[in-house]
């Protein structure tokens, strides 16, 4: 096989590679990772960008290497580049490839430092929209203590405002995930973790479990609409004047093994979210603490606190 | 019928056995066993198989059982990946049922990683190590055979498991509570762990075994600094198995606890951790992958060598990287849970410790370049494969990094972004380095090159069809397209890329066929390789011939330089000159049939602890102490080779003196 042959594959992957690009870029907007609506979406996008150029240095100089290094020194009779069965070694050349990889992962750590604590706190000043998000077999439940509402698999949020998710679960984990918000968190039985999005642009998204949890996992899609504050409130006022209660019955059924389609809720029980609970904070006193306060303000107390 | 029978064919066949592929797969087993025993009957081979085989404790008879376990299992994983492909290509479709699904997605990357890659190496570290450094057996052969059947009766329980009681289906990575009774009530899940846990007692051994034979027994002369590059990866690999797999076992016992016994160390209820499983698993998961990877940058660094002509560049920093590398890999587990809130000190914290590791893997890469900067390459299918796994191994390192910048992995975590990373690495690095072992060494073990022209063809659906599966799905995870994701709707715009993709896995099941192709074609047709070198090879295994005989080396070589067969060769020496009094008696490990019969025994405990058949665990249990104490008091365990026998071998292979 000559080099012919071993180069033109790459040729063509290369091409294929960008069809499958073209084809697909008529709906661009379906690449919902690169295409985020709001900050904690953004943030990241920028760190994966940076991250794809600064490996796409180190990909451009090794294969610029490979390629020449294959080229030249094939067996063949007639090659005129130099044979040096001997050499085994050179100083600088070797301290020169440790140095390169350092410098291009110190471009992308210190970010990642940054952006990792940043998007660790919730945005100063903003009251967020607390959701208080279960994941059941194979369903979402999502409560709004401050607009004491539930639903189940929908999710409508102002814009504009961030938005703060309280995650546990009745089920196996789960993860919830809405790309264009930006990143997933887990959702685990007896612990809850808090996750931060906002959207800022009205519009009608989608979200979706990335941690596989039986058979019906892949019906935990749900949408999620944003629309202005004022709509929201309008429409969750309105949500919890003419919706049927949750009651602790229906709960159950909700406990159920199986799938189902959206629901909404004017009103749901007490104690269907822990209110006691190990888990995070977002407002930076770290190490973890228990959750207690009367519903929609939740107030974060030190472990050492709720001892005494 | 008698009501206990009648409860025993629901237990062992419940619906979810009763597929009618798997019952056509049940049809062709029975058929095929059939015309086995007579065929085995009719030409008398069964002592051949007993005295031979199952009893053997030779290094490269061991091989070859463990070869021919990767490659079936590379084929029933294999299969698993088409079902997957063929149920994702188009939105909406149910090619089969989502529980079918679950249980193929999850034999997939178990089969793959334990009962494929796993062996694939052993067969290379027991077909090449002791020939590399010069020595006549590994350090313990009994226990070498006992890892095998241990591994043999794992793989054999997690197999089974699709005809008899049913799938685990909780995936590879089974994670609690879903793997607890209250979802998952069938035997599937306690087939996993008590599979995982039985083999992973013979890759312990394994572990150990290596470790000692390549500390112990090489040949005078060996210094450290003097091993081949794969003495040194099997060294480090084998450390890394014997600290990365207590972790696993104890993840998988608890699990098991909580299933067999009740306890709840991980479930829903009664204050269980199911995180706590989360954090055993990948702290024995990140060394596995690199378990998975490093044999396979020996294999890369003694093949990128022969066929460049030339020493391997910058060796120092070859095994400095290794060793980084493996004292890393134990630092970096909680990237694989960056989004399980343990919080922005933690994350950073492994986020860096993650792209520290990258830099070592990186280095290894400008080396191999510059083995062949200067050199003459040869494109033998092994080289072919060094050359295929340079380019994209690269890719799959540099997607690692981007996985390791802690906030975009938010966005990457559990979608197809990270099926495709470890995909590009896994069959990039792993896949590739076992089939560039395979090509270069298959002469040794076998006696004759596989025929170049078919492993061509092989290699290049292998490489083609692997590109075109998986960069698609670093877009479908840009789409984001979850993993384990039975089916999804149309409308997302996941269905061109995921029809590509599997074209794709088409094509690299046509590299498997033109691969086994060349292997049966091989061994029919294969040319005999008279020289034992046909290479031109730098290391002491090409100084023997092909294949090579039970002892080994007639007489230990004595080691003066790194490569030292290529060194022997430029002095003019060679093995080949072997004067009659330079031959003793050899002292040899004796067959035996303990290594095997534990394997039963083992087997025994496995299935009846899955269906919870006590007595019948007890009397296995029961077996396994008695066959170890009877094997700690059998002092027949060595017998001697004759000087005269192995004289005479030497002499019929033209290798002795006057
Ligand atoms: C440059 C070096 C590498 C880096 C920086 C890296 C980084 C990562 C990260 C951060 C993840 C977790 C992604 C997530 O789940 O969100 C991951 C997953 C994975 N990596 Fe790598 N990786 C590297 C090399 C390798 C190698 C050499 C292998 C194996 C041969 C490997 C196999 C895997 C596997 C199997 C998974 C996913 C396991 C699962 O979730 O099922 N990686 N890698
Ligand atoms: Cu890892």
């Amino acid at each position: 096989m000559s080099f012919k042959g071993l180069r033109k594959p790459y040729r063509s992957l290369a091409l294929a590679a960008v069809a499958a690009g073209v084809v697909s870029t008529g709906c661009g907007q379906q690449y919902v990772v690169l295409h985020p609506v709001g900050p904690v979406g953004e943030q990241e996008l920028h760190l994966m960008i940076l991250a794809a150029i600064a490996m796409a240095v180190v990909i451009v100089a090794v294969f610029t290497l490979y390629f020449y290094a294959v080229a030249r020194f094939r067996d063949k009779p007639g090659n005129a580049a130099p044979y040096r069965p001997e050499w085994h070694g050179h100083k600088l050349l070797e301290t020169l490839w440790w140095i390169i990889p350092v410098v291009l992962l110190t471009v992308i750590a210190i970010p990642t430092v940054q952006v990792t604590y940043a998007l660790d706190r919730l945005p100063k000043g903003k009251n967020p929209v607390v959701i208080d998000v279960t994941s059941l077999t194979w369903k979402w439940l999502f409560e709004y203590p401050g607009q004491h509402i539930a639903t189940v698999n929908y999710l409508e949020i102002p814009t504009g405002k961030p938005v703060l998710f309280e995650l546990t679960a009745n089920s196996p984990m789960n993860t919830l995930w809405i790309p264009q918000l930006g990143g997933m968190e887990y959702t685990m039985p007896n612990r809850v973790l808090p996750l931060w999005l906002q959207a800022d642009k009205p519009g009608m998204y989608w979200g979706d479990s990335g941690q596989y949890s039986g058979t019906g996992f892949e019906k935990m899609f749900f949408k999620v609409k944003a629309v202005s504050p004022k709509a929201f409130a309008v429409w969750a006022s309105k949500t919890h004047a003419t919706a049927t209660p949750l009651t602790l019955a229906s709960y159950h059924q909700l406990l159920k093994h199986d799938t189902m389609g959206q629901a909404l809720y004017g009103s749901y029980p007490k104690d269907t979210f822990p209110s006691i609970a190990s888990g995070f904070t977002l407002n930076g006193q770290g190490m973890y603490m228990t959750m207690h306060g009367p519903h929609g303000s939740i107030k974060y107390l030190p472990m050492s606190a709720t001892q005494k | 019928m008698p009501a206990f029978i009648v409860h025993l064919i629901h237990t062992l066949f419940p619906k979810t056995v009763l597929f009618p592929d798997i019952l056509l797969i049940d049809l062709g087993l029975v058929v095929g066993g059939i015309g086995l025993f007579i065929f085995m009957t009719k030409t008398h081979r069964w002592g051949w198989l007993w005295r031979e085989w199952l009893t053997t404790v030779d290094h490269k008879r061991i091989a070859v059982l463990y070869l021919i376990a990767a490659i079936v299992m590379l084929f029933r994983g294999g299969i698993d990946a088409e079902m997957i492909r063929a149920q994702l290509a188009l939105p909406g479709t149910h090619f089969m049922p989502a529980i079918q699904y679950d249980e193929v997605f999850t034999t997939h990357g178990t089969i793959m990683i334990f009962f494929m890659g796993m062996p694939f190496i052993f067969a290379l570290f027991n077909a090449v190590v002791p020939l590399m450094i010069g020595a006549r057996d590994v350090a313990f052969p009994r226990i070498n055979a006992m890892s095998y059947w241990l591994f043999a009766c794992g793989a054999i329980l997690f197999n089974i498991s699709f005809i008899i009681g049913g799938s685990p289906d909780a995936g590879w990575t089974a994670y609690p509570p879903y793997t607890g009774l209250a979802f998952n009530p069938g035997p599937g899940e306690n087939y996993y762990f008590l599979a995982l846990i039985i083999a992973g007692i013979g890759t312990t051994m394994t572990g150990i075994n290596f470790l000692v034979t390549t500390v112990r027994m090489r040949a005078p002369g060996m210094t450290l600094m003097r091993m081949p590059l794969f003495i040194w990866s099997a060294m480090v690999t084998s450390a890394l198995v014997l600290f990365a797999f207590p972790p696993l076992t104890v993840a998988l016992a608890m699990s098991l606890f909580d299933r067999l016994f009740g306890s709840s160390f991980f479930t829903l209820g009664h204050g269980g951790m199911p995180m706590m499983y989360v954090n055993l698993f990948w702290l024995f998961g990140h060394p596995e992958v690199y378990i998975l990877v490093i044999p396979l940058f020996g294999v890369f660094s003694e093949v990128v060598a022969t066929f460049s002509k030339k020493q391997l560049f910058g060796y120092p920093i070859m095994v400095a990287s290794i060793l980084a590398i493996m004292f890393l890999s134990y630092g970096t587990w909680v990237h694989h849970f960056f989004t399980m809130g343990a919080g922005p000190g933690v994350n950073v914290f492994f986020g860096l410790s993650t792209m520290l590791i990258a830099i070592p893997t990186g280095v290894k890469i400008f080396n191999w370049i510059f083995t062949m900067w200067g050199g003459r390459i040869q494109f033998t299918v092994a080289m072919l494969y060094q050359l295929a796994f340079i380019p994209t191994f690269v890719i799959g390192g540099a997607t690692g990094v981007m996985l390791a910048a802690v906030p975009a992995d938010y966005q990457f975590h559990n979608s197809y972004f990270v099926i495709a990373h470890f995909h590009n690495v896994i069959i990039g690095g792993t896949l590739f380095g076992l089939l560039s072992g395979l090509y270069y060494w298959w002469p040794k073990m076998f006696g004759s090159k596989l025929n170049e022209k078919q492993g061509r063809v092989a290699f290049w659906l292998f490489f083609i069809g692997f590109w075109v599966t998986f960069s698609p799905q670093y877009l479908l995870g840009l789409k984001g397209m979850t993993r384990r994701l039975y089916t999804y709707p149309a409308g997302l715009g996941w269905h061109e890329l995921n029809v590509i993709s599997t074209v794709g896995a088409l094509i690299m099941g046509a590299g498997f066929v033109a691969l086994v192709f060349n292997i049966v074609w091989t061994l029919v047709y294969g040319e005999r390789d008279l020289t034992g070198d046909p290479w031109d090879g730098r290391t002491l295994e090409w100084s023997l011939p092909s294949p090579v005989p039970e002892y080994n080396f007639a007489r230990v070589p004595v080691v003066h330089a790194r490569d030292a067969w290529w060194d022997m060769k430029q002095k003019g020496q060679s093995l080949a000159q072997l004067s009659p009094e330079d031959v003793h008696d050899i002292e040899m490990p004796r067959n035996t049939p303990v290594p095997f019969l534990l394997g039963v025994a083992f087997f025994v405990v496995g299935f009846a602890l899955t269906f919870k058949w006590w007595p019948i665990a007890g009397i296995g249990l029961a077996g396994v102490f008695a066959i170890i104490i009877f094997s700690g008091f059998d002092y027949e365990d060595h017998h001697h080779l004759k000087a005269e026998v192995v004289r005479k071998t030497e002499a019929s292979l033209g290798r002795l003196q006057g």
